[in-house]
């Protein structure tokens, strides 16, 4: 087992946020031509940029579904995203994460209104700081909706965590590494709908119950920010 | 083909198609020490589903960042014997979640004391590796993977090491395993939460969520999959379904065995 870190220090965490405080979000619009949506997400260094292509005809064929579109989902951390390099390509945990976004997104699309099509989202994390699986989903989700996808709503996701014995909002990277539990939570928040669940980490279930509630504050606060930078970018359109 | 629509209707009018109730498991059997030449060895019937796992300990380097511990390597296989859906090559996403999350549930209750697999700091350590085999699929394999590897574990000794060779063929000490993990996975159609879905009422799921605990009724580990969702009050009466019946199965592993 790892030594016991001091994390908390007069109340306040060692980046000086407080317990129950979101590292600053940071939201880009449209950043890249190719794609049909594309956006940016920040939670503080950690930084994840998503791509959607689609819906356009499946290939191969065979994956084809005559009723219904299907999605891909690819997550994939850059090499140069972590202190010790990451080996490019995929891994057994960028296929598990892929699978699990791929889920939470799919509660949303309205995949019925394009038969035999595919849509495609790929997420890179350009700097990892922890939480990566929910800035990728946080970018993914105002990429879709910018692309014109129709979806029920938006997923917005968050990270909570046990460090020091207390629980907190928003794990970075040396609380995910000294800390005792990490999870990650995707939901649509004001319904209350919990599409993403991840945990790792010793808890009562008191504490998990305590945590998913603060991940919903934590995931309301996302939302707010993906419809601002979403209805930022028609203003943008607007004014041209 | 399986009427999907059927077993929603079933599940509306408070039933199952095997007259089980929402929070019962099928029979459960597990043998270990069933493979002499692996180190430790479980095959589990849940029902119909039957998976085979084997431990097996070699010596190798640590990791930088926990010089003096032990490594845990956990994969499964999905085999193409176990159903037709199934396809023969690399593990694909599925084979991986599962091995991932048992996985989770055996290093997040540090059930295996690996400080204890420390030979020398810095230079050798030994490897567990716990494979997991599912050779008959019908459903619920997260639960039936995790019960089987744990007692696998459980049942696992440490070979002879001397002069840098490992000899097979003599063991010594048993491998140190201090919690026993068991995963939980409540699943729902049409607004129930039950356990233990036959391959059947797998396909005609909307979500689920695997809640390890651990011996003294913490979690230690979670995974919601599916694409449907869960309320925070469906989250909650699952946590106490599986700390419940996480305790009934932990019945299923010998106690004596634990150090």
């Amino acid at each position: 087992m790892k030594e016991k870190e001091q994390l908390i220090i007069d109340g306040k965490r060692l980046d000086g946020r407080d317990l129950m405080e979101m590292r600053k979000i940071e939201i880009e619009i449209n950043p890249l031509k190719n794609a049909m949506g594309s956006a940016t997400f920040k939670f503080g260094k950690t930084w994840a940029v998503a791509a959607t292509h689609g819906p356009r005809a499946a290939y191969p064929k065979w994956i084809q579904n005559p009723e219904s579109a299907i999605l891909k989902v690819r997550y994939s951390m850059l090499p140069f995203s972590t202190w010790e390099r990451s080996k490019p390509g995929t891994s057994r945990r960028s296929i598990e994460i892929s699978k699990v976004v791929n889920d939470a997104l799919s509660n949303v699309i309205f995949f019925d209104d394009y038969p035999k099509t595919m849509i495609e989202v790929f997420v890179d994390i350009i700097e990892a700081d922890a939480s990566t699986r929910c800035a990728a989903l946080n970018a993914a989700s105002i990429a879709l909706a910018l692309a014109g996808v129709p979806m029920a709503d938006l997923v917005s996701s968050c990270s909570v965590g046990k460090i020091n014995g207390q629980i907190a909002l928003d794990i970075a990277g040396f609380e995910d590494n000294y800390g005792e539990v990490d999870c990650a939570v995707a939901m649509i928040p004001h319904e209350e709908k919990v599409l993403l669940l991840q945990m790792d980490g010793i808890v009562s279930k008191e504490e998990f119950i305590q945590m998913l509630s603060i991940a919903k504050e934590g995931c309301a606060k996302v939302y707010a920010a993906q419809k601002d930078a979403i209805k930022q970018a028609y203003r943008t359109v607007e004014a041209d | 083909m399986v009427n999907i629509d059927y077993i929603k209707k079933l599940f509306e009018n408070n039933m199952r198609i095997d007259n089980r109730k929402f929070e019962e498991f099928r029979k459960i059997e597990i043998q270990t020490g069933i493979i002499e030449r692996a180190e430790g060895s479980a095959r589990i019937r849940m029902g119909n589903t039957q998976i085979i796992v084997g431990v097996k300990l070699s010596v190798g380097e640590p990791f930088p960042d926990t010089p003096d511990e032990g490594v845990l390597i956990v994969n499964a296989e999905l085999s193409p014997a176990a159903s037709p859906e199934f396809e023969a090559g690399p593990p694909d996403e599925n084979a991986i979640e599962l091995a991932r999350v048992v996985d989770r549930a055996i290093r997040e209750s540090h059930c295996i004391d690996l400080q204890k697999l420390c030979i020398t700091p810095n230079e050798a350590v030994w490897n567990v590796n716990v494979d997991i085999q599912v050779i008959d699929y019908d459903g619920n394999l997260i639960d039936a993977a995790c019960l089987a590897s744990v007692a696998a574990l459980l049942d696992a000794k440490i070979p002879k090491y001397e002069n840098g060779e490992v000899d097979y063929e003599h063991r010594e000490g048993k491998l140190p395993i201090v919690d026993m993990p068991v995963h939980v996975t409540i699943y729902k159609i049409s607004d129930k939460l039950f356990v233990d879905a036959t391959g059947e009422e797998e396909s005609a799921i909307d979500a689920r969520i695997s809640i390890a605990t651990t011996k003294d009724g913490k979690i230690c580990a979670v995974q919601k999959g599916g694409k449907g969702y869960f309320t925070l009050a469906e989250i909650e009466k699952a946590a106490d379904i599986s700390i419940a019946l996480g305790a009934q199965l932990r019945g299923y592993l010998s106690p004596s065995s634990t150090s």
